[in-house]
C-alpha cells in the first residue's frame, strides 16, 4: 500500500479511533438508561457492525486488500449482527 | 486517443494487498468462526427465556465493560500508529505506541479480573445459571485471546525496539497487529451482546 501521506494516514486513524469512543460512549448510555425493546436492540446492533466495519476497513486494513477479504469479514460481521437480531426477534412475548 | 501513456503513473493506486501473512488470516478466520458460533448460541439460548437472562444481565458491571471496550479500542489504535510508524521508516519510534497498546491491554485484564473476582464474592459460578455460564465462558474464551495478544504484542515491542521494522519488513508487525485487531473486533459484538442488549 503506501497512503498519500503518512500524516494523513494517521490523522484518518485518530479521527476513527475517536468516533469509535463516542459509539461505545453510545452503548454504554443505552445500557445505563435501562433502555430495551426491538428499536433498541436494532440500534445497538448498528452501532457495533459501524464499529466492526471501522476496525476491519482501516485499522485490520483491509480497505486496500483483495475484495474478497473484505467480503469474508464484513460477511462475518453481518452475519453475526443478522443472527443475534433473528435471535431477539424469536425471542420476544 | 493516447493509449497506453498512462500505465506507469505514479498516481495509480497500488496493488490490492492483505496486510500481514496469510497464515495469520487462517488463523483469524478459525477463531471468528468459533467466537461467531459462541454468539449465536448465547443469542439463541437467550430468546428460550430472556426474562431469565433479563436480570442477571442488568446486574452485570456495564461500566467495567465500557471501559474495557474503550481499552481494546484504544490499543488497536496505538497498534495502528505503530504500524504506520514502521511504514514511514520510524520503526523505533514505534515500539513506544506498542509498549502504549500493551499498557492498554494490561488495564483490560486487571478490569476484568476485578470483575470475575465480584462474580465469585457474590456466589456466581458456571453452573449459578444458564446467563452465568455463558457470561464467564464468552468472556473467558475471549480473555485468554487478550492474554495471546498480549504475548504478540510484547514481542512486536521486542522486535520495534531492536529496529527490526521497516518499510521493507511490514508482514511482522502486520501480522500481529491483525491478531490483535481481531481481538478487539469479537468484543465489539461481545460487549453489546451480554452487557447491554435486552
Amino acid at each position: 500500500m503506501s497512503p498519500a501521506s503518512p500524516a494523513i494516514a494517521d490523522r484518518r486513524s485518530t479521527l476513527l479511533w475517536l468516533a469509535l469512543l463516542a459509539a461505545t460512549a453510545l452503548t454504554w448510555a443505552i445500557g445505563e438508561g435501562h433502555a430495551s425493546g426491538p428499536a433498541i436492540a436494532a440500534l445497538l446492533l448498528a452501532v457495533a457492525m459501524a464499529k466492526g466495519t471501522v476496525v476491519v476497513l482501516d485499522f485490520m486494513a483491509l480497505a486496500r486488500a483483495p475484495l474478497l477479504w473484505r467480503i469474508v469479514l464484513l460477511g462475518w460481521l453481518a452475519l453475526v449482527c443478522a443472527l443475534i437480531g433473528l435471535a431477539y426477534w424469536k425471542g420476544m412475548p | 486517443m493516447h493509449a497506453a501513456k498512462h500505465t506507469l503513473s505514479p498516481s495509480l493506486p497500488a496493488e490490492p494487498r492483505l496486510a500481514g501473512d496469510l497464515a495469520i488470516w487462517i488463523f483469524i478466520l478459525a477463531e471468528l468462526l468459533a467466537f461467531g458460533l459462541f454468539f449465536a448460541a448465547y443469542a439463541f439460548a437467550r430468546a428460550h427465556d430472556p426474562a431469565l437472562f433479563a436480570p442477571e444481565q442488568e446486574a452485570l458491571n456495564r461500566n467495567a465493560g465500557a471501559i474495557n471496550t474503550a481499552l481494546l479500542l484504544t490499543a488497536s489504535y496505538f497498534v495502528v500508529r505503530a504500524v504506520h510508524a514502521a511504514e514511514a521508516g520510524r520503526g523505533r519510534q514505534g515500539a513506544r505506541w506498542l509498549l502504549a497498546a500493551l499498557g492498554c491491554a494490561g488495564g483490560f485484564v486487571v478490569i476484568k479480573l476485578a470483575e470475575y473476582v465480584a462474580a465469585f464474592n457474590a456466589g456466581i459460578s458456571l453452573s449459578s445459571s444458564t446467563f452465568h455460564m455463558f457470561y464467564l465462558s464468552l468472556t473467558f474464551f475471549h480473555f485468554m485471546h487478550v492474554l495471546l495478544g498480549m504475548v504478540i504484542l510484547g514481542a512486536l515491542w521486542l522486535n520495534a525496539r531492536r529496529g527490526r521494522y521497516g518499510p521493507r519488513d511490514m508482514n511482522g508487525i502486520e501480522s500481529g497487529a491483525a491478531y490483535w485487531h481481531m481481538v478487539d473486533l469479537v468484543w465489539l459484538v461481545l460487549f453489546p451482546l451480554v452487557y447491554v442488549i435486552r
